[in-house]
């Protein structure tokens, strides 16, 4: 039976139903189901390969160009001399504070983002669900700049966030905060803890939304099924929420890790001197005029995220983003 | 056991609430800036309230100016990115063919990969195709990753769209457009709608695609970041940022009336 409600040929409408051209078309389209698919699938892949991937190709060839270093000229020659610059330690170390920045970013989403949408998913009903799904979406919707403004106000020195500590009396735990190595900083807003914070706030919706999806397709009856045959909350938060949910967090992760990786606007108004990826990018392009540095540095993002999207086809994320 | 598991624990509420709270309070102290006297600093709490900020946005061609290029650039990226998108939904949703997995894969692309790399990317091919910047420049870069957005929605849509419906439509004898207008639209309107909003959202707020594709112009974001960089009245900045959180946030609203009641679509309840 299935194969008769799959099959094109039953679907075609009866011929005695009208002749106009439309109705010759829209034959045509259903006889012809390759034919269909072409008509769909051409415009959306022209529009992509040729504007998407063409600039795509276009940078990855300028990676592999070099530039004279006393004309400032490109050379239109193939090498890996651009991909040898990128390995010297002031350059990797770029690379692999960024990675690491978007590590800790990802994994503090994903922490602080669960129990948002696994609430949202399991308990909230009817005008409480709405008002969840409002309060993702809204900040999820507001605009970055203006959610960096507002923590550029929050984290500055003599901002709300300095003077709430005091009328609290946790200048004291603020101070002995900043002055640790790595985390800490002058202020804040030029820190590391603060970048990451800004991080967490602007891709958390991101990271909300596929796990609430992923965790709606977990029946509840299996939940209960788990708790009938004995196993405590956290048992069944571990052995049967968590791995159906894995697809939802690693698809709100290839966001927050990959926005994060690119990003170069929050560490340029919030974060300390020390230079990230897409800064490099950006600098590398602009100031310094290194296009093919520019094209290798921007080479990277791009073979970390084919090693991510890899790993997330494996664990099935495509199916919840 | 079952109630300890179909109840949420104090823990969670508490998880829930720090989780949603950490999200909005920042907004908050937006809207409070947006009226403070003081015009230097970031000081708290602000020595005093004042509306004349609103004022003075009304009057800055500048702004004006930016709003309108933000507008129209997300209206043509979106449009785009309807039409594109749901056309790859619909051929994604339902077939199996050679090639679909890589074909996924470059529709997730421009989202997956960070915006700078899709910005960089542009900016170098605009540069070897000898493309100067324009309108279109900008429209190029945001359509590309809008594409995935309303495609997301519309897949999802479809796949949940129970076969039977537009088999019965053939029956009756409806042809492939009768039974798109009639069938399959109605029932995707809402997934496209939210799809489309969402999309112009992420166009009108898109900075780092476009500082590489916009040259000299100056969109709404840009606009706000070269005042985030080099403050000149930062009270306006202020202004303009509570502004874009109300223009942001009707929307929202709206596509969530809109959209409400519409997972209860008939024949989705698979």
């Amino acid at each position: 039976m299935s194969g008769i409600h799959t099959s094109a040929a039953t679907a075609l409408p009866p011929a005695a139903n009208g002749h106009g051209p439309l109705r010759r078309l829209s034959d045509l389209l259903l006889r012809r189901r390759r034919l269909l698919l072409l008509s769909l699938l051409v415009p959306p892949l022209l529009w992509l390969g040729v504007v998407y991937l063409g600039a795509l190709f276009t940078l990855l060839a300028h990676s592999l160009f070099s530039i004279d270093e006393f004309a400032g000229t490109l050379i239109y020659e193939p090498t890996l001399k651009t991909f040898g610059e990128l390995m010297r330690p002031a350059n990797l170390d770029i690379v692999l504070r960024t990675i690491a920045i978007a590590g800790v970013v990802t994994v503090l989403a994903a922490v602080i983002g669960f129990p948002v949408a696994w609430y949202a998913a399991r308990y909230a009903r009817g005008r409480m669900k709405a008002a969840f799904y409002l309060a993702v979406m809204m900040p999820l919707w507001s605009s970055y700049l203006v959610k960096l403004y507002a923590w550029k106000l929050l984290l500055a020195k003599e901002g709300a966030i300095g003077w709430f500590a005091e009328r609290l009396g946790l200048t004291g735990l603020l101070d002995a905060w900043l002055s640790l190595p790595l985390v800490g900083g002058p202020s804040l807003s030029v820190s590391y803890t603060g970048m990451v914070v800004v991080f967490l706030y602007l891709w958390l919706p991101f990271m909300i939304l596929p796990i609430q999806a992923a965790l709606e397709r977990v029946p509840a009856s299996m939940i209960e099924a788990s708790a009938d045959l004995g196993a405590t909350p956290g048992q069944t938060f571990r052995n049967v929420v968590l791995p159906l949910a894995m697809p939802g967090v690693v698809a709100g992760g290839i966001f927050t890790f990959s926005l994060t990786l690119g990003d170069y606007i929050v560490p340029q108004v919030i974060g300390t001197s020390a230079l990230v990826l897409g800064q490099a990018v950006y600098m590398q392009q602009g100031v310094a005029g290194n296009l093919p540095l520019a094209a290798a540095f921007a080479v990277v993002p791009i073979l970390v995220m084919a090693l991510f999207l890899t790993a997330a086809k494996r664990m099935g994320a495509f199916d919840a983003v | 056991m079952r109630s300890d598991i179909s109840r949420p624990s104090r823990g969670l509420k508490l998880a829930a609430g720090f989780g949603i709270l950490f999200m909005h309070l920042p907004l908050a102290f937006i809207i409070l800036y947006a009226f403070t006297t003081e015009e230097k600093s970031y000081a708290f709490p602000p020595p005093g309230l004042t509306l004349r900020w609103f004022a003075v946005v009304w009057e800055r061609q500048d702004i004006w100016d930016a709003v309108g290029l933000s507008l129209k650039a997300a209206a043509m990226a979106t449009a785009l990115a309807l039409v594109l998108g749901t056309l790859a939904a619909g051929a994604l949703a339902r077939f199996s063919f050679f090639g679909r997995e890589p074909v996924t894969l470059l529709l997730i692309l421009p989202i997956a990969l960070p915006g700078i790399v899709t910005g960089m990317a542009m900016r170098t091919a605009f540069g070897v195709a000898d493309i100067p910047f324009s309108f279109w420049t900008i429209v190029l870069g945001h359509a590309t990753f809008c594409i995935v957005v309303v495609y997301n929605n519309a897949v999802a849509r479809l796949r949940r769209l129970n076969p039977s419906l537009i088999e019965a439509s053939m029956d009756l004898g409806g042809n492939a457009f009768q039974t798109f207008f009639h069938v399959i639209l109605p029932n995707t309107a809402t997934a496209l709608l939210a799809g489309g909003m969402l999309a112009f959202a992420l166009s009108f707020d898109e900075v780092i695609v476009t500082t590489f594709t916009a040259g000299q112009q100056s969109t709404l974001p840009i606009w706000m970041l070269s005042e985030l960089v080099r403050p000149r009245q930062r009270p306006v900045t202020n202004v303009v940022a509570v502004l874009v959180i109300i223009v942001t946030f009707l929307p929202i609203l709206a596509a969530y009336y809109l959209t409400r009641g519409g997972e209860a679509v008939e024949g989705s309840g698979k």
